[in-house]
């Protein structure tokens, strides 16, 4: 039952195959049986979440259908759950219990969803592991000895093991896109204020973007409808319409496809050739393929650092030890190092050289994403340069996670819409993923081409063996 | 003297909008129960983001609309990044580069222009409050006050002496007052003044420091605390010695500025853009709506009321002090049109006799002033032949006068009021009388 897609498991719902009660218990049980090897859940949520199932389940029998109506999903834990702990994954929110639900969490809950786990992190989703968490790495289901990839590890770990029906989880550059990459699962980044931010942990505050983290595109579709939209709690949320993504994911016209060879350059010879398959696969499905140039990825990684550091410095100003419980001694490593270089780059003297620079190659990055959206409908890209890295690769680097980000950090910069899909595998079995970037508020376009690709191979059928 | 003083003020004004600068909570804070008016925004928590009050940015570019201020077509909320108890996010959104209102002024009495720098929109703070409980010292804060809409007004240093400071300060809480945007009530901490001070040697030269006096509660005070940095400062100048950069609090009990903390060197606040909030446009139509709600201001008013009403100026004054009356008096000038009754009466009644404005119609008043009047009128003629036939009468008594014998005035006094016949005002029988055994 747990390993179903979210859309076999609302139509099992649907034709009362099983009940909701049963199908949270077989991923909580699922949960109980592999967390011990993956850590990627480090809050279950038992009793609640049964007595939530049967809820719905009266519903249900009552003839009330909602969207998401009795299934269960993990959350990264930098989503405000009311009355349940959030932390972050750092010691300084070990015992933060809020009083509030994150938009995105309301959303969920009133469409029926039922919570039954937070994922692990890295502490504040600072990095691309979930190696640096406080509460210790999640580990690849592909392959135990192998990093998740993050920040939103926890979340792309728990759905490839099947633990839950869907995940969602936050990015700010790659934190989607990257962990799906590595544990072969679709991760959907959308456009920067196409969901609301109220009550997720803020990283970095002009780039955070919540999304799910799904078994199928469809599936990313059905819960991006029901978690997208303007929020009155979020300045930055979007007021354009929600469009119905499950129900327009046939490509009605032949699409452009532009692909970029910087963002090939440096990239492991499998991935990069998992990822020319798949443009071949995409031409032979009638899309047109155009050979575009786009800034070399490897400018964003020092502009997407100063910005991102500037606005962690800031963020995390709040953790001044006198509520919280805990002090800002408790901090990371990782944390300490982004507060020092962002109280840096914003000091007097030194603020035009870095983060003013920085804002202005930002506008210049999203005018070159502009210029190749006036040619082509999508890029695709390798997610990452390499498929997952074994346990500790982050130790000693600390700008691991910039490097394992370079091809998804200029379209976050640029607020762009992308998507992670498996798209080949290692020899030593470990999953390769693709990124589809769209214009800003065109994730019609990403989940077309990916659930095109996704109907013509079979990638996303293999199973992690656990 | 010979050091002249260059004086600069900063004035936080609390708006009385109903809910916070960026979230939904009460504003209404004063003697609630502490941290009882807050939310996951207000109180900084995690995830929570600020969402800006439409009617506290619109009240912000009225006052520098009123203070003849530039309005910027854009602007943006930058984020003042410091440590302190009170400040629940570790920063206070607050605008740097791009106020508002800019470049504005506010002319006193004496024809002088104070310019105004800026006009900016910011959030307030929470309190500290130092008890003991159960013989303990403690610090505790009360987040009720945090996020309250607050809007900064900065002069540039164009005052030169605490009467230019005190009269400046009483026009801009008159302003905020006739807007309708702030009680500016000082007691309540609603309006705080912050003069920096310091002695020049010659006009138009800044000396090389500036001492600031933080958080003055009363215009008294203030007049106090400028006064006594001059004097201070004057004192350690004349011994060779500048005095330093440094920000000092005003102590009443003791009437004297005392330090706080010195400043060596600016504060680093890390400005930079709010993330959380995009940058605001706004267009000429806005603007121009804007100004539409901005009410005949004092300065206008007065100069009408002379015009008009040719009232004197110690009148306006009192009748301009604050909208309500002032409109009452309007009012009440239109309603008396018809019964002859003249501004001058009105603003005499509404002076002397201080009806409570808020309780009574304009229409009664006119009614009131005519009862009370009818008795007064005087027949300037009728007693002009009555003074003249009882001095016609009692000629010694008017040489008796002459030769110093003044009180036999009360005499005459008595006959004129009994020829008279009708009830009149002895005094000014009396001063008619005068005049004329002066003259003749």
């Amino acid at each position: 039952m747990n390993t179903l897609t979210l859309t076999e498991a609302i139509e099992n719902l649907k034709n009362k195959s099983f009940s909701s009660v049963e199908l949270t218990n077989a991923c909580i049980s699922r949960i109980q049986n592999t967390d011990s090897k993956l850590n990627a859940v480090i809050t279950l949520i038992k009793e609640q979440a049964i007595e939530n199932a049967e809820k719905s389940d009266v519903k249900r029998s009552k003839g009330i259908d909602l969207p998401l109506l009795g299934i269960p999903y993990v959350l990264k834990d930098n989503f405000s759950t009311q009355n349940i702990r959030t932390t972050a994954s750092s010691n300084v929110l070990a015992n933060f219990i809020p009083p509030y639900n994150a938009t995105v969490v309301q959303k969920l809950e009133d469409a029926g969803a039922i919570l039954i786990g937070k994922t692990n992190l890295d502490a504040w989703a600072h990095g691309s592991s979930t190696e640096t968490s406080d509460f210790g790495p999640t580990k690849n289901p592909w392959n135990v000895g192998y990093l998740p990839g993050g920040s939103s590890g926890g979340s792309a770990a728990s759905i490839a093991a099947n633990q839950a029906i869907f995940a969602i989880g936050s990015e700010t550059a790659g934190s989607i896109r990257q962990p799906a990459s590595w544990c072969g699962v679709v991760g959907l980044k959308p456009t920067y204020g196409r969901v609301s931010r109220f009550g997720v942990v803020a990283m970095a505050s002009s780039l955070d973007s919540p999304g799910p983290l799904t078994k199928t595109v469809k599936d990313a579709a059905l819960v991006l409808k029901v978690i997208a939209g303007h929020d009155p709690k979020d300045a930055t949320s979007s007021p354009l319409l929600v469009p119905d993504y499950a129900n327009n994911l046939q490509n009605k016209k032949k699409m452009t496809i532009g692909v970029s060879e910087d963002y090939f350059n440096s990239v492991d010879s499998q991935v990069a050739n998992a990822v020319y398959k798949a443009i071949e696969e995409f031409e032979k499905k009638g899309m047109l393929i155009k050979k575009i140039k786009l800034f070399d990825p490897k400018y964003a990684i020092s502009d997407y650092t100063i910005i991102q550091r500037a606005e962690v410095s800031s963020n995390l100003a709040r953790y001044d030890g006198i509520r919280y419980g805990n002090g800002r001694d408790m901090f990371g490593e990782e944390a300490k190092r982004r507060i020092m270089l962002g109280t840096f780059t914003l000091s007097s003297g030194y603020y035009d050289a870095y983060y003013n620079k920085a804002v202005k190659v930002r506008t210049e990055i999203i005018n070159d994403f502009n210029k190749a959206f006036s040619e082509v409908d999508a890029i695709v890209a390798p997610t990452a340069p390499t498929a997952a890295l074994p346990l500790g690769a982050t130790k000693e680097n600390s700008m691991f996670g910039e490097l394992a980000d370079v091809l998804v950090e200029p379209s976050s910069i640029a607020g762009l819409s992308g998507i992670n899909v498996t798209c080949g595998f290692t020899s030593l079995g470990l999953p390769i993923g693709m990124q589809i970037i769209g214009p800003q508020f065109k994730e019609e376009v990403v989940l077309q081409l990916a659930h095109l690709f996704e109907q013509n191979t079979l990638f996303h059928k293999q199973q992690a063996k656990l | 003297m010979k050091y002249l003083p260059v004086i600069g003020l900063e004035v936080h004004v609390e708006l009385k909008t109903k809910s916070k600068m960026f979230c939904g909570c009460s504003t209404q804070y004063f003697g609630k129960a502490p941290n009882s008016q807050t939310c996951a925004v207000c109180l900084g928590m995690p995830g929570g983001l600020p969402v800006p009050n439409k009617k506290a940015i619109e009240w912000c570019i009225l006052i520098g609309i009123a203070l003849n201020g530039k309005i910027a077509l854009h602007s943006k909320f930058d984020r003042k990044n410091y440590f302190y108890p009170d400040l629940a996010k570790g920063y206070q959104i607050s605008q740097y580069d791009m106020p508002f209102a800019k470049n504005g002024y506010l002319i006193l009495q004496n024809g002088k222009k104070i310019r105004i720098r800026r006009v900016h929109m910011e959030e307030d703070t929470g309190k500290l409050m130092h008890e003991k409980i159960n013989g303990e010292s403690v610090s505790l804060i009360d987040f009720n006050r945090s996020g309250v809409p607050l809007v900064e007004i900065v002069t540039e240093p164009d005052f030169e002496n605490a009467e230019e400071v005190k009269e400046y300060l009483q026009a801009l809480q008159q302003i905020v007052r006739y807007l309708e945007v702030s009680d500016a009530n000082m007691e309540r901490g609603e309006m705080r003044l912050e003069p920096n001070i310091s002695l020049t040697v010659k006009k138009g030269v800044l000396p090389p420091y500036k001492v600031e006096v933080k958080n003055i509660n009363s215009f008294k005070f203030v007049e106090k605390a400028i006064n006594f940095e001059i004097k201070r400062q004057e004192i350690l100048l004349s011994d060779g010695i500048t005095p330093p950069q440094e920000t000092r609090g005003w102590n009443e009990t003791k009437n004297e500025t005392i330090l706080q903390r010195v400043k060596e060197e600016a504060n680093d606040y890390r400005y930079f853009p709010e993330p959380d909030i995009p940058p605001i446009q706004l267009t000429n139509e806005i603007i121009e709506k804007l100004t539409k709600f901005i009410p005949e201001l004092p300065n206008i008013k007065a100069k009408r009321f002379k015009s008009s009403y040719d009232l004197s100026s110690y009148d306006i004054e009192i009748l301009t002090r604050d909208k309500n009356t002032a409109d009452f008096f309007d009012k009440a000038v239109l309603d008396g049109k018809s019964f002859s009754v003249t501004p001058k009466q009105i603003a005499n009644y509404i002076i002397n006799k201080k009806p409570d404005i808020e309780k009574s119609v304009p229409s009664e008043i006119i009614k009131t002033i005519l009862s009370s009047s009818k008795s007064n009128t005087i027949d300037e003629q009728k007693l002009t032949s009555v003074i003249e036939k009882v001095l016609q009468e009692n000629k010694n008594a008017i040489n008796d006068y002459k030769n110093g014998k003044t009180n036999v005035i009360m005499y005459l006094l008595g006959q004129v009021l009994r020829l008279y016949d009708e009830k009149i005002d002895p005094k000014l029988v009396k001063e008619n009388l005068e005049k004329y055994l002066n003259n003749n």
